[in-house]
């Protein structure tokens, strides 16, 4: 592991930065934090190898099936044309599952779900998080106190428990499975965002915008938020790849996106079926996807954090 | 200390309350409500306005929950219609061998996890250090389902050393008379928690020798050995109490992946099987119950807390 205090900026561009960018960091120093970021990020070689593999994963997921033509979705043609279960031979790389679906296009097809939906709904649970958190974290007081114990009593609830009174209520289809996910993800960012508001409410330059008159949702949209990007990009990355693995974790448990569509996670739960009978191809390539791209996000968001000067414990 | 306690069982009652509130919320989002799920979908209105009337549903919402609540303070769960039989009944059953699985895991956790961050700490920057982090990452990473499969495929159907799952109808006392079956589930959960509990232990015994009364310690003559266990360990394990309760959650919803894995007959199994058969009432039970065992389980790990940490124990508020 590198230091993590080696890639620090020096202290002459912190100074500048946080002195004199008064609105959310739009003046003339932003060009240098955005570079010095960029250089920052770069010089950490595991979230650059990461960066570049999840760019792979994703074309290899989107544009992988315009060149490598499978067929996924018709089972009748996938039985009659190859064989099930078939070893990885000429025919097929990776060989075929118990439908006779070829495994490395179904990686293709099952991946692009997998990462919509873990992109999405931490995109959703990020949103809502932040206008949650920011709202409670400003006004304070009695509304704060009962939007924080929501918060706690939906934090104390196992999440996967929670999920699958979820998934059961509702079927899931694709895009239900985004709203699920972020229905039960946007409590720990909630909580982040509140925090960093009410460290931000007391900032000189806040209190200087009340003084002059700006409105409370100038100050949330204009200053609160802006100043806690660092906080929720860093976040929103961790994010990603909890909602992937949580997705996977459902599709394990037979409770993904429904036939003829698939994801890692019910692919893999496909798979185990046959590990009694040696049928490794089912079950380590998606594995390794899912630990890899899980992996991949981490160290990236590792990398941001100690890009964006992030002082953030996970959890 | 009683100011503390009191404060933390109301805080306590509270979550439960919202839990509460929360299951009943979700019970009311049944398509077609609980009738439906009772009478199946071809029940006439006549059928349902009949079942709705007969079970209160036909009521304002705050006197259903509040009949819910009396319900609940009378152990009745709700009923399960797919099963023929009382939620509490079924989740009777299998909650001991939930309980049995997440003690196990955590204690097996800790007993790991304690003397390696300790000796992370004492080594900082070491080999051992810098290895413990990359495995702990590793297992960080390695999510249960196919922590435990690599476990079936190499110890279970490679080596034939553990069943791949227990008797089905093993209670919760067969940990003691086999414990063989019930080495993998636990392995398995364990191996959730292992890294952050050593990485945490290591941080925290880290902080502690940087103490004024460790060099205070030293400075008295006290040997290395005496400062490491007799001062630094007691006070570094505080606040890793806390992070158990805090971590309970994880843990329970672990159970839930391991169980299913494994086969292994406790709350998670039912739960995944109830949601499996469209079982919405027996879901939402299990919901609620491993919420409850789990505000409690951080309950105790709190008050344990504050009965071991002199500060809390003996000061004011």
């Amino acid at each position: 592991m590198a230091n993590p205090f080696e890639h620090l900026p020096t202290e002459a561009v912190v100074a500048e930065h946080d002195e004199f960018s008064p609105s959310g960091g739009s003046t003339v120093s932003s060009d240098t934090f955005w570079r010095n970021m960029v250089r920052v990020f770069s010089q950490n070689k595991l979230a650059i190898i990461s960066l570049a593999f999840l760019i792979f994963i994703v074309l290899f997921c989107f544009l992988g099936p315009f060149l490598f033509h499978t067929n996924q979705t018709n089972g009748q043609e996938a039985l009659m044309n190859s064989t099930n279960n078939a070893a990885p031979g000429a025919g097929h790389l990776l060989g075929t599952d118990d439908n006779g679906f070829d495994i490395l296009g179904r990686l293709m097809f099952g991946g692009k779900i997998s990462l919509i939906v873990g992109f999405a709904s931490a995109v959703v649970a990020t949103v809502v998080g932040i206008i949650y958190g920011a709202l409670s974290g400003f006004f304070g007081g009695w509304l704060d106190a009962a939007l924080m114990r929501l918060v706690d009593v939906g934090l104390s609830i196992p999440l996967l428990f929670l999920l699958i009174a979820l998934v059961t209520i509702y079927r899931p289809t694709a895009p239900m499975l985004i709203i699920v996910i972020a229905s039960v993800s946007w409590l720990v960012p909630a909580r982040l965002i509140r925090a960093e508001t009410l460290s931000l409410r007391t900032r000189e330059y806040v209190q200087a915008v009340t003084v002059m008159g700006g409105t409370r949702r100038r100050i949330i949209g204009r200053h609160i938020i802006p100043n806690s990007v660092g906080t929720i990009v860093v976040f929103a990355t961790f994010n990603v790849a909890d909602s992937i693995l949580t997705l996977a974790a459902l599709g394990f448990l037979g409770l993904g996106v429904p036939a003829p569509q698939t994801d890692w996670g019910t692919m893999l739960s496909n798979g185990v079926n046959y590990a009694s009978n040696g049928y490794w191809w089912e079950i380590y390539p998606v594995g390794l996807c899912v630990v890899l791209v899980v992996v991949a996000l981490n160290y990236i968001g590792d990398a941001l954090r100690d890009a964006l000067e992030v002082r953030l414990q996970r959890g | 200390m009683t100011g503390y306690l009191i404060r933390r069982l109301i805080q306590a009652f509270l979550v439960i309350l919202g839990v509460t509130l929360v299951v009943f919320v979700l019970s009311q989002l049944i398509p077609g409500g609980e009738a439906r799920a009772a009478l199946g979908p071809k029940a006439t209105p006549l059928q349902i306005s009949h079942f709705n009337h007969l079970n209160g549903f036909d009521q304002p919402l705050w006197v259903q929950y509040w009949h819910y609540l009396l319900g609940l303070g009378k152990g009745n769960l709700g009923y399960s219609y797919r099963n023929n039989q009382g939620v509490t009944a079924l989740i009777s059953q299998r909650l001991p061998k939930t309980m049995v699985l997440v003690g196990a895991s955590t204690l097996l956790s800790l007993v790991i996890a304690i003397p390696v961050g300790m000796a992370q700490a004492v080594r900082r920057n070491s080999l051992f250090d810098y290895a413990v982090t990359g495995v702990g990452f590793f297992l960080y990473a390695m999510p249960a389902f196919l922590a435990g499969e690599l476990l079936i495929l190499f110890f279970s159907f490679d080596l034939g050393w553990f069943p791949s799952q227990p008797p089905s109808d093993a209670t919760a006392w067969a940990v003691f008379t086999h414990p063989m079956d019930f080495v993998l589930p636990v392995i398995t959960l364990a191996a959730l928690t292992i890294a952050g509990f050593s990485r945490y232990m290591r941080s925290s015994v880290l902080d502690t020798l940087a103490e004024d009364y460790i060099r205070t310690a030293r400075a008295k003559g006290a040997g290395s050995q005496r400062v490491l266990y007799g001062h630094a360990l007691r006070n570094a394990l505080l606040p890793l109490l806390t992070l158990v309760g805090l971590t309970l959650p994880a843990i329970v919803g672990g159970a839930l992946i391991t169980e299913d894995i494994f086969n292994y007959p406790g709350m998670g199994l039912l739960t995944v099987q109830a949601a499996q058969n469209d079982d919405i009432p027996l879901v939402l039970g299990t919901t609620l119950v491993a919420t409850v065992a789990t505000v409690i389980g951080s309950l105790i790990a709190d008050l344990l807390y504050a009965a071991a940490d002199p500060r809390i124990r003996l000061g004011g508020e």
